[in-house]
């Protein structure tokens, strides 16, 4: 049944009698670990945003165990194809921090040179690929790279990500279409986080739920708890394990709640109740997975203090060199629009420079 | 050399490119066992294989979707869009999607891969078989825009257009698809992209045009021969990134320019040749630069021998470059 959510840890860590995946003490820590830096970057990220240091920023407050208990079957070889809201798997692939940050400045050290806005990172060294705006779009893509794989006899795993809302889109319905068609490896995570900006999932279909819609398209789909990191873990293992076995796609839909706003320029209590924020919030999904390690005895207050000391010493220092990083230089607005610049884009270039002037400074008047 | 139709070069060079380079894969609407629509991949799941070229499932916005995966991934696909009247639902694909993955990524991603249609009018196809719209994507940086006129050429810019590094929209003049014929290298043959080609040399007036519109100027060259008026045609073949040099040098030699495109005229590529023009070499017009365009009517079905530029609209415009 596709309505049924699968939901492995329990009230006060407990787990559901022979559900728990066994993860290894150190992988557990290392998921553990993720989350929390997860929610460090992303408090950071709102503070600077309403410091006016950097111009935007987009949180996964609340969705910390559906990405990275999600991503944390993948190879180091598998490539994603993610969504604005899963920081927590450049942190889990051990992405250069500089970068993740460089990014939100545009700074030099940005991979993307300043090209996007904050929190669209291109992360070649961990296989994640440049993020857009557009909702869906990479949905029928990773379907693609996927096929490409399949072609070339390589087993390589693809992974998508997009919310409720993305599966309104016309590429949710091309990817899966063709993903099955051709029984690509590719895992679709459908996050349903209950709301697109401001829209509840109830608006975005008449089914009762995400799930159910693979089935129309020829693959499982399968409901988890998005806030159970084990529950998501194992599911995704299962469906990574099909995928490069030959077996063909599977989309999984983590039921989980964004408990921030859309973004740094939305306000969600104008459109949502403070009950059902509050109710979410009992089902934290860091404090359920600390629950879960305290009852193990993988966790103490002090391990936590450390780790997150540790990573804001890091991160700050980070900010701190990513701020001082300074804009790209002018002329390379002009790059990597194709692989050399045309006549034209040199002829627009030269024209620039010949004005003189760098980003940060205030454009004068042209002497007539 | 081989005597070839445009279509037959077509398929030449997708097969030559997929005999080259096994990251070279095609697919679209029917482009498999039926061979295409138009048959220009005729024979090639044959000689290559179902995962070489194969059919897919109705939806445009899916066979870019998935053909930018399998370019970021390190294939190098060439989609089929049956027509380009279909292109609209990969519309976003195409130019959020495709045309930034470079740009966005800085680098660390890219898209090398052809997007492949038949276009324009003249086979009484009515608005949806019909159109020219290849402004649409003249006005995307990223992307590039290459249309041939010729057999040798259809077969050498394709080649370079799969061969190249960033996202090509290929567009195919249907009109002559079957009707234009000429000698084509056989094996390897590569026309490289932004290099226009001078058809016809001339003293009097600068004719642009490309695809199908080529052999109308040409026929309306004959003419105006007759009458005294010699014209020089130039083909720039890629519209983006644009040969200016060889417009250029042409309209600084005749001193007059007439624009051919049969695309509505407002807004078209047309515009961007004039303005190019008054913006470079002011100094050696004789006359204005005159658009002879497609109107700014949807296409129409039963009166389209009227909508598409002629021989006989082609030299008034020429008159006027002349007498204003």
């Amino acid at each position: 049944m596709t309505s049924e959510v699968l939901t492995i840890l329990e009230k006060d860590g407990k787990v559901q009698k022979g559900k728990d995946p066994n993860l290894s003490d150190d992988r557990l820590r290392l998921l553990f670990a993720t989350m929390v830096k997860a929610r460090i970057l992303d408090e950071r990220g709102l503070t600077l945003q309403r410091q006016g240091r950097i111009g935007f920023y987009l949180q996964a407050l609340g969705q910390e165990a559906s990405h990275v208990g999600s991503a944390a079957p993948m190879l180091d070889s598998d490539w994603f194809f993610p969504a604005y809201r899963q920081p927590g798997i450049p942190l889990l692939r051990g992405a250069e921090l500089d970068q993740i940050v460089c990014e939100w400045f545009g700074h030099q050290g940005d991979p993307s040179k300043g090209r996007q806005m904050p929190v669209h990172y291109s992360l070649r060294s961990i296989n994640f690929v440049s993020i857009s705006s557009p909702i869906g779009t990479q949905i029928s893509q990773a379907a693609g790279a996927a096929m490409a794989a399949k072609i070339r006899k390589e087993d390589t795993v693809f992974m998508t990500y997009f919310g409720d809302g993305g599966t309104s889109s016309n590429d949710f319905h091309a990817g899966l279409n063709f993903a099955a068609v051709y029984k690509a490896p590719v895992v679709f995570i459908c996050e349903n986080n209950q709301w697109a900006i401001s829209v509840p999932a109830s608006r975005q279909t008449g089914s009762e739920t995400m799930a159910q819609k693979a089935v129309a398209y020829g693959m499982p789909g399968i409901r988890v708890d998005g806030n159970d990191v084990l529950a998501v873990y194992r599911v995704c293992q299962e469906a990574v394990d099909r995928a490069r076995k030959g077996e063909g796609p599977t989309m999984v839909e983590t039921v989980t709640y964004r408990m921030g706003s859309h973004s740094s320029s939305d306000d969600a209590s104008r459109y949502r109740d403070e009950e059902e924020y509050e109710r979410w919030k009992q089902r934290d999904p860091i404090v359920r997975f600390q629950e879960y390690l305290a009852r193990r005895k993988l966790w103490t207050a002090e391990w936590q203090a450390e780790l997150e000391q540790e990573f804001k010493d890091q991160l700050n220092a980070a900010i701190k060199r990513a701020e001082a990083a300074g804009k790209p230089e002018l002329g390379s607005m002009f790059d990597d629009v194709y692989l050399k610049p045309s006549a034209q884009l040199l002829a627009q270039r030269t024209q620039l420079q010949s004005l003189g002037g760098a980003a940060d400074e205030e454009i004068g008047e042209f002497p007539l | 050399m081989a005597n070839m139709t445009l279509l037959g070069a077509v398929n030449d060079a997708m097969a030559t490119e997929m005999r080259n380079d096994d990251r070279v894969v095609v697919f679209g609407e029917d482009v498999g066992k039926k061979g295409g629509v138009f048959g220009a991949t005729v024979g090639l799941q044959d000689e290559f294989g179902t995962d070489r070229c194969f059919d897919t499932p109705l939806s445009e916005c899916g066979i870019i979707g998935t053909g930018i995966g399998m370019a970021v991934y390190g294939m190098r696909p060439v989609a089929e869009i049956q027509f380009l009247d279909f292109i609209y639902p990969a519309f976003d694909q195409i130019v959020s999607e495709a045309a930034k993955m470079r740009y966005r990524s800085g680098g660390e991603y890219t898209c090398p891969m052809v997007i492949r249609s038949p276009y324009g009018g003249g086979i009484r196809g009515g608005h949806y078989h019909s159109q020219s719209s290849e402004a649409y994507f003249c006005h995307t940086p990223g992307l590039k825009v290459v249309i041939p006129s010729t057999p040798a050429d259809a077969k050498g810019l394709l080649i370079a257009s799969i061969r190249d590094e960033d996202p090509v929209m290929f567009l195919e003049p249907k009109r002559i698809y079957r009707t234009v014929k000429g000698e084509v290298p056989e094996g390897e043959h590569v026309v490289p992209l932004s290099k226009g080609r001078v058809v016809r040399e001339g003293t009097d007036c600068t004719v642009v045009a490309y695809g199908a519109m080529v052999h109308i100027c040409e026929q309306a060259a004959e003419q105006a021969a007759k009458q005294g008026r010699n014209l020089e045609i130039v083909d720039p073949r890629t519209l983006v990134p644009l040969d200016e040099d060889i417009i250029l040098s042409s309209v600084k030699k005749t001193g007059r320019c007439v624009v051919v495109y049969e695309a509505p005229k407002t807004c078209g590529y047309g515009a961007e040749i004039a303005a190019l023009i008054a913006e470079q070499v002011i100094e050696y017009l004789e006359g204005p630069v005159v658009r002879v365009a497609g109107f700014d009517t949807p296409f129409p079905y039963a009166l389209e021998n009227l909508y598409m530029p002629d021989v006989r609209r082609i030299l008034e415009g020429v008159q006027r470059t002349f007498t204003w």
